[in-house]
């Protein structure tokens, strides 16, 4: 493995190390619902756990509140392990999936929930100007004395976030917070995170099975997929640099060609594909010559014009998005991929139209050759 | 068919029902109240209110009821709560259906057969021998309010398990974990959201038990062997021994205003706390 490449992510970059996983497995019976968890979180990091559901993210993120038990490894929060430590004493707080308000409270018991536990006690005025504050923050003043179901899913959301941040824990967990939100309000939610995070400076681990939002939000986003981690990076490493076809199709969508190794060179490796053709790519990691791999090539990373260098394509469909063309092409050897064109390639080249031939070139390093896995 | 029509027919049983079964009845047993015992018994139409000045006569009856209906409530809550809780809350979900079936295992037996058991096993030869045996003697429990007590926990738990259960199986289990994420500690939980949560089951529960007992009288005339009774066993000794309808009549209304006065009292009660069945529907 090429441990320069990937191995880095594990570990955040400049900052003090607020909480770990080491060696961290969780089973439940005979499920194991995650396994061998190498993970460090850095001070106000925004770190996300990506995969489909039952990946074994939740359990992650329950581990780091105190509501499971590792079976194996530590947790560490502030360099402690906290194994056995209840979620009451953890530093530590969660906006759950579906919020879990109190009913029989308002606006502002719940907010203030967090802060009526603590022993000896604060002052009621204290607490009522820190809950203004909170409420201030998640822009739900005026709010305060209605009931839970008297909102709406965002403002449930806001009193649920509010909840937590009043405490100013150490680490904010987040499950799924957006699920129950439409489209529209779930990229405003986004936005408003992303800046809350920025303002308080309090770390946030976000869980999502939503690839788009662990882009466009997290510092670092952890993949995972039958409990154990794929890949840990910034999204743009995991996007330029993925470790295996399974990363490369979760963030992005990509072309997947699969083939056997030939024959592999310092940087380059060639690659015969099972339809017979003959390409070059770039190894994510150390290949050895008949190693089944697949190549994977960004639908943006292919160029596609009239008369020009390149394979020869024809177009099957073609889909109109504004700045980008999405075309379906069709190559006599490898068969139909996907190509993005940006506008401008239109514009100098004319339309392309469903059964243009044309010509589709992409550049040596743009093709990668990954792990099948 | 308007919408109206529909509704009333819908409704046109189930008022027909109360009009006939609940509220005619009613009206008799007012009417028999301001009348007179006849000669031979029975029921002699006048308006006089010899009756109602007469009710200090059944004083006994009706203290006994009014102090070990709420006792017998109070009892049935104390012990019905942490056996719905651990049923709902605590127990692994694969026996839960057993559980809940081994609770109303009694039901399936006549409650008058359930109360013979009873007086044997708070008998001379019952419970009383077994003490005597390791040394307490003359322990007497049968015919004393402990005995009818018993008998009413005994034959009501059930109707208190199952309302405090159903509040607690729907109450959301990650209500709880939040409350836990945020600090509080597992008796701090219970009491901030368990507890709230379930008082519609409990005040279900309790309404249903309190009422019910307010009208037994089967339970103390057999525990409590003429000795300890109840409201109820005035009303039988009135108007099946005695036959005295008139009198009987205003025993029975003066139970039924009694118990509106406490039903409302309760309920006043109930609303202050703020909680109502919209909260736990949300949950």
């Amino acid at each position: 493995m090429n441990s320069a490449g990937y191995g880095s992510g594990a570990a955040p970059k400049n900052s003090m190390i607020i909480a770990e996983l080491r060696g961290v497995s969780k089973r439940f019976g005979e499920v194991c619902a995650a396994s061998d968890l190498n993970l460090s979180i850095g001070e106000g990091e925004f770190l996300s756990f990506l995969g489909p559901s039952g990946c074994g993210k939740t359990t992650a993120l329950r581990m780091l509140a105190g509501f499971e038990t590792p079976t194996e490894g530590d947790v560490l929060l502030d360099g402690e392990v906290v194994n056995n430590l209840d979620a009451h004493v953890r530093p530590v707080n969660m906006v759950f999936q579906h919020y879990a308000l109190f009913p029989h409270m308002t606006v502002a018991q719940n907010i203030g929930y967090g802060l009526r536990q603590i022993r000896p006690r604060i002052p009621k005025a204290a607490i009522a100007e820190k809950v203004g504050k909170a409420l201030a923050t998640v822009r739900l003043v005026g709010l305060e004395d209605r009931r839970i179901w008297e909102l709406s899913g965002g403002q449930q959301q806001r009193v649920a976030l509010a909840r937590a941040i009043v405490n100013e824990p150490k680490l904010l967990l987040l499950d799924e917070p957006m699920a129950a939100l439409d489209r529209k309000l779930r990229k405003e939610m986004q936005i408003e995170l992303q800046n809350l995070q920025r303002q308080l400076g309090i770390t946030f681990v976000l869980v999502t099975h939503d690839q788009e939002e662990a882009l466009s939000m997290s510092d670092r986003i952890c993949i995972m997929r039958d409990g154990k981690i794929i890949q840990i990076g910034s999204p743009q490493e995991l996007y330029d640099r993925p470790r295996n076809r399974y990363v490369a199709g979760f963030v992005g969508t990509s072309n997947f060609f699969d083939g056997k190794v030939t024959g592999a060179s310092q940087d380059l490796t060639s690659v015969l594909l099972q339809n017979g053709a003959e390409v070059t790519g770039r190894a994510m990691a150390e290949v050895s010559v008949g190693q089944e791999i697949c190549i994977s090539v960004r639908p943006e990373q292919i160029r596609l014009c009239r008369d020009g260098e390149g394979e020869s394509v024809v177009v099957l469909n073609r889909i109109f998005l504004g700045e980008h063309t999405e075309y379906l092409v069709m190559h006599e050897t490898l068969g139909e991929f996907l190509v993005l064109s940006p506008r401008q390639s239109e514009l100098n080249d004319g339309p392309f139209n469903t059964g243009d031939a044309l010509s589709a070139a992409w550049d040596v390093s743009a093709a990668l050759v990954l792990d099948r896995n | 068919m308007t919408h109206g029509t529909r509704n009333l027919l819908l409704l046109a049983p189930a008022g027909t029902w109360f009009l006939v079964m609940l509220l005619l009845p009613l009206t008799v047993v007012l009417i028999f109240s301001f009348g007179e015992r006849g000669t031979s018994g029975g029921y002699a139409p006048a308006f006089v209110l010899d009756q109602y000045a007469n009710l200090p006569a059944r004083w006994t009856a009706f203290k006994n009821t009014l102090t070990l209906a709420p006792i017998g409530t109070l009892a049935s809550l104390v012990i019905a709560y942490p056996l719905a809780y651990y049923l709902a809350v605590k127990v692994d979900p694969k026996w839960k259906t057993t559980l809940l079936v081994l609770v109303i295992v009694p039901f399936w037996t006549s409650i008058l057969i359930r109360s013979y058991a009873w007086i044997f096993l708070l008998g001379g030869r019952g419970l009383p021998a077994l003490l005597d045996w390791v040394g307490i003697e003359d322990v007497r429990l049968i015919n004393t309010p402990f005995s009818v007590l018993v008998g009413i926990i005994y034959g009501y738990l059930p109707l208190m398990v199952f309302p405090i259960f159903v509040s607690l199986d729907r109450l959301d289990k990650r209500l709880l974990e939040a409350s836990s994420d945020l600090g509080a500690k597992p008796w701090r939980t219970f009491l901030q959201v368990t507890l709230p949560l379930s008082v519609p089951g409990v005040a279900t529960g309790c309404m249903l038990v309190f009422i019910l007992l307010m009208g037994e009288f089967l339970i103390p005339a057999l525990l409590g062997g003429g000795k300890v009774f109840f409201v109820g066993n005035a009303l039988v000794d009135l108007f099946l021994q005695s036959r005295n309808w008139a009198y009987g009549s205003a025993v029975a209304v003066a139970l039924v205003v009694v118990m509106l006065i406490t039903v409302t009292i309760y309920m006043r009660f109930i609303n202050r706390l703020g909680v109502n069945r919209e909260d736990v529907s949300m949950v």
